[in-house]
């Protein structure tokens, strides 16, 4: 596989101090990454650096084996042949979608450049009744997959999207994404989502970065983000889970009062050392006939399960999920066990 | 009885009968209000549906074509360079920083504050042939006056110069807020799709911000078609001079009337055309998310050409008149501000203060009434009673003068005929003749501070008041005008500012022997005594900074998503 992307220690500063701090990542042909990452963590100016819209002081950017920003050269947008899908879309409103999807088009024939079009339109399934209305005529799924296909006709080397669900409704979001994989992996392109949603981001990229005050914290696919996440931070940031304490009792195991966790601990933990260890929902089962148990504080119903909120006798709290015809009332005790396959563990 | 009429019965606070007279019969107040101030307008109109052939031929004869190639010359030569000097301008203060950029960004503005008639006065005094410019060229080649060939300042050429040094801030103003409003990130995803700046200028940014700017042009043309003083001094034959001619000259009020009334249709179509380019430009908006606008730091070369490209319009707009205007009053003030200079002051004041202080009653009252008690004949009669904005004020003069001439001849008829006494004028060539021209033509500017004022108010806050029982009259004085205490000063200054600045209304409605600042600088400059003029000239250029202060501190804060990062 050839790289698409590689940043190498970008560092991004405005007067107020630095926006990025040292990112370094590589991306192959075709794939698709995503950064994830709360607001004002530095994800959308990340993706301003790739595009060339801001320029590094420390640090390269190479696309396509090209080298395209460092701290004193910028090769400038127009020439990196990026495609860019923006949060509010900016379509140009003066334009008809077929304007607008050809506007990248410059160096082909009408004959090649009304092609492009159809394979897109064909592509991203857009009607073709409304090739010739205005943006402001249609609605928000039609204006993002139009903001879409223009971005996507000239075949750009790589494509960015900033937050481009944002705007659509929630429950839209997740599928569109879905969707939105499929037609990229589909015509094979190379592409980076920001997003601060992470189902959207599990839906649609095979490798995610997780980014918190400039920094990139984690490179990795959805899976060890969820199970074997690097640090505190990005434990805290992925799914849903609690902290409980715990004593190392040796290389692979750890003691909690909910038992004894299997795995590796991180280098150079020493037995008896105190530490963190994180429990997941799906850590935590309901089993009446377990002889330990825990007191119902709260609980959420989300469909085909209860995400219980569980207070252990030291008082400590964790999240259970469980089937939701075990519908317990508030403050009544229930059995739980501990089935954990992943030991995430950070000192204390 | 159902629910909502419960509810008004227990919201309706109990009324002071008083109040409740005036408020029952606000939409009438309203609509007489309006049908007033609209009165010479429509008087004006009305000529045309009585045409009189014999004028109309005469006109056509002798004068109309000149007025109409010379009306419709201007235009072109202004609109042309206005839509220069205040596009390009815009663009490079709006996208780059170069040094200067950003005070550029508001003195930019600077030209508002001077009156095309002051500035003509100023470039005939430097261009003169006794002028700094041709002395100093006659100094420096040791030429006699009739070896050299100069340009005229004192012909259409000069006219369109001196006319759009000082209008092109109405395109510049318009342009700028749409290039900021323009969300930034249709020209990066321009760039994206592998254009480069000066094609995504031609590109995106302009036909994207072409409803603005030719709703800018549409003001500076209306500006231009209105203009007297200037075309007056350089002697070019328009509309504004005819009309002036045809009346005073010829004393032929009735062919003024027809006159003023096709100047009126050329105005009719500037509006349409301002009009048509808003409405569109609402489409224009794909957009209510800003992204960060950054200006784009150019390399030195072009910085200064941009520097220089930008200050052009802000040095021969204001700088060099207002110089020179500084420099004249300073050699002149020994011998022209004494008493009468002062009266001149007190004039104008007193104009300019009652006109503003009523119109502000007027528009509270109005645009009040409409937000209270709306109905379709309030919102019609805000509108008609906005209208002499548009109108020039030679034709408001017309329109003014001819009823209130009727009213007076009338009068005196009947009271000769009942009584054998005459009663003379009673009504033309006083104060209250001149100050209801200046609500005529300047109301909309009060009513539109004070509307957009008020639509910034949240109609809940009425609820909230009128459910607590205040009477809407209470509410007004207790709630609203406190709210709007800055905008009310707004329109007050506005309004103001532009009273002291009008001279063809106040040249022919004034009373006999009554001079203000703005008429005193007209003499003057006619009799040639161009550096006396200055003081007068200086204290109207002064005082217009005030509105230039007002929009630049607005401007200051309309640069949406501005510092702002993710």
């Amino acid at each position: 596989m050839t790289t698409a992307l590689e940043l190498k220690q970008i560092t991004v500063a405005c007067d107020q101090g630095k926006i990025l701090d040292a990112v370094s990542f590589t991306l192959n042909e075709g794939e698709i990454g995503s950064l994830l990452g709360p607001s004002g963590s530095g994800k959308t100016t990340l993706l301003r650096t790739v595009a060339g819209f801001e320029q590094p002081v420390h640090g390269e950017v190479w696309i396509k084996g090209v080298r395209s920003s460092n701290g004193e050269y910028l090769v400038p947008v127009e020439q990196r042949n990026i495609g860019m899908v923006f949060q509010d879309y900016a379509l140009f409103p003066h334009m008809t979608v077929r304007e607008n999807i050809s506007f990248g088009l410059t160096g082909m024939t009408k004959f090649q450049q009304q092609e492009r079009t159809a394979e897109l339109v064909e592509l991203l399934g857009l009607e073709k009744g409304m090739m010739d209305n205005y943006p402001h005529r249609l609605s928000g799924g039609q204006q993002q997959r139009v903001a879409l296909a223009r971005a996507m006709a000239p075949r750009p080397g790589i494509l960015l999207l900033d937050e481009p669900f944002a705007s659509l409704d929630i429950e839209l979001r997740e599928q569109l994404a879905g969707e939105v994989r499929t037609i990229l992996k589909k015509d094979g392109i190379t592409a980076i989502l920001v997003s601060h949603n992470q189902l959207e981001a599990f839906a649609m990229a095979d490798i995610i970065g997780v980014m918190r005050e400039g920094r990139l914290l984690q490179w990795d696919n959805a899976y060890n983000l969820y199970h074997k996440p690097n640090c505190f931070h990005v434990a805290d940031f992925i799914g849903e889970g609690i902290f409980i304490p715990g004593t190392v009792i040796n290389e692979f195991e750890v003691k909690t009062e909910i038992g004894m966790i299997a795995g590796h601990c991180p280098h150079g933990l020493v037995s008896g050392a105190a530490v963190d260890i994180l429990i997941r929902p799906d850590d935590i089962q309901h089993d009446d006939s377990s002889e330990m148990t825990a007191i119902v504080l709260g609980k959420a119903f989300r469909g085909a399960q209860f995400l219980y909120t569980l207070e252990l006798e030291s008082k400590t709290r964790v999240l259970s999920l469980v089937p939701s015809h075990h519908n317990h009332p508030l403050d009544e005790s229930i059995g739980i066990r501990l089935e954990a396959d992943h030991l995430v563990a950070f000192p204390r | 009885m159902s629910a909502t009429s419960i509810n008004i019965e227990v919201c309706r606070p109990a009324g002071i009968p008083i109040h409740t007279l005036l408020i029952k019969r606000w939409d009438f107040w309203l609509v007489l209000v309006a049908i007033i101030l609209s009165l010479p307008i429509l008087v004006v109109f009305g000529s045309l549906f009585s045409p009189e052939v014999e004028i109309w031929k005469h006109l056509y004869e002798t004068v109309l074509f000149e007025y109409i190639v010379n009306s419709l010359l201007l235009m072109t030569g202004v609109g042309a360079l206005a839509l220069i000097t205040g596009v390009i301008p815009a663009w490079l203060v709006t996208m780059y920083r170069f040094p200067g950029s950003q005070v550029l960004e508001w003195a930019l503005l600077l030209p508002l504050a001077m009156p095309a008639y002051i500035t003509a006065y100023t470039y005939t005094g430097i261009f003169d042939i006794a002028g700094p410019v041709q002395t100093g060229l006659r100094n420096i080649t040791g030429w006699q006056y009739r070896d050299y060939w100069f340009p005229d300042i004192r012909s259409p050429g000069g006219a369109i110069f001196i006319l759009s040094s000082v209008l092109y801030p109405y395109v510049y103003l318009l342009a700028r807020a749409a290039f900021i409003e323009q969300s930034i990130c249709v020209l990066e995803v321009a760039r994206t799709l592998g254009c480069n700046s000066i094609r995504a200028f031609f590109k995106i940014a302009l036909p994207l911000a072409r409803p603005s700017i030719i709703a800018g042009l549409s003001l500076v043309l209306m500006e231009t078609l209105a203009d007297y003083g200037t075309v007056q001094y350089f002697g070019i034959a328009t509309f504004t001079t005819g009309i002036f001619r045809t009346w005073f000259g010829l004393g032929n009020s009735a062919a003024a009337a027809q006159l003023s009334a096709l100047m009126m249709l050329f105005v009719m179509l500037l509006i349409l055309l301002e009009h048509r380019s808003r409405h569109r430009q609402r489409y224009h908006h794909t957009s209510t998310r800003y992204s960060t606008l950054l200006q784009k730091k150019l390399l030195p070369g072009p910085a200064i050409t941009a520097a220089i490209i930008c200050s052009i319009p802000v040095v021969v707009g204001f700088l060099v008149p207002f110089g020179f205007l500084l420099q004249w009053a300073w050699q002149t003030y020994p011998h022209v501000v004494d008493t009468s200079f002062f009266d001149l002051v007190a004039h104008s004041v007193l104009l300019a203060g009652v006109s503003a202080l009523l119109a502000l009653f007027l528009a509270l009252f109005m645009a009040s009434g409409k937000r209270l008690y709306p109905s379709p004949p309030a919102s019609l009669s805000i509108r008609f009673a906005g209208m002499g904005y548009a109108i020039p004020g030679t034709v408001i003069a017309v329109g003014v003068m001819l009823p209130f001439a009727w009213v007076d001849n009338t009068v005196d008829l009947w009271l000769r005929s009942a009584f054998g006494i005459s009663s003379g004028l009673l009504l033309s060539g006083t104060l209250f003749v001149l100050i209801f021209a200046y609500l005529v033509r300047f109301l909309a500017v009060s009513l539109n501070t004070v509307e957009a004022a008020l639509a910034r108010i949240k109609p809940s806050i009425d609820e909230a008041g009128r459910c607590a029982g205040y009477h809407s009259l209470t509410l007004l004085r207790k709630v609203h005008i406190p709210m709007m205490r800055g905008s009310l000063l707004t329109a007050v200054l506005l309004v103001f500012v532009d009273v002291l600045k009008e001279l063809p209304a106040t040249l022919i409605l004034r009373p006999f022997n009554f001079n203000t600042l703005a008429v005193r600088t007209f003499e003057l400059a006619n009799e040639e005594r161009l550096a006396d003029a200055a003081c007068s000239a200086l204290a109207i250029v002064l005082a217009g900074i005030i509105p230039v202060i007002l929009i630049s501190n607005t401007i200051s804060r309309s640069r949406p998503g501005h510092d702002h990062r993710t």
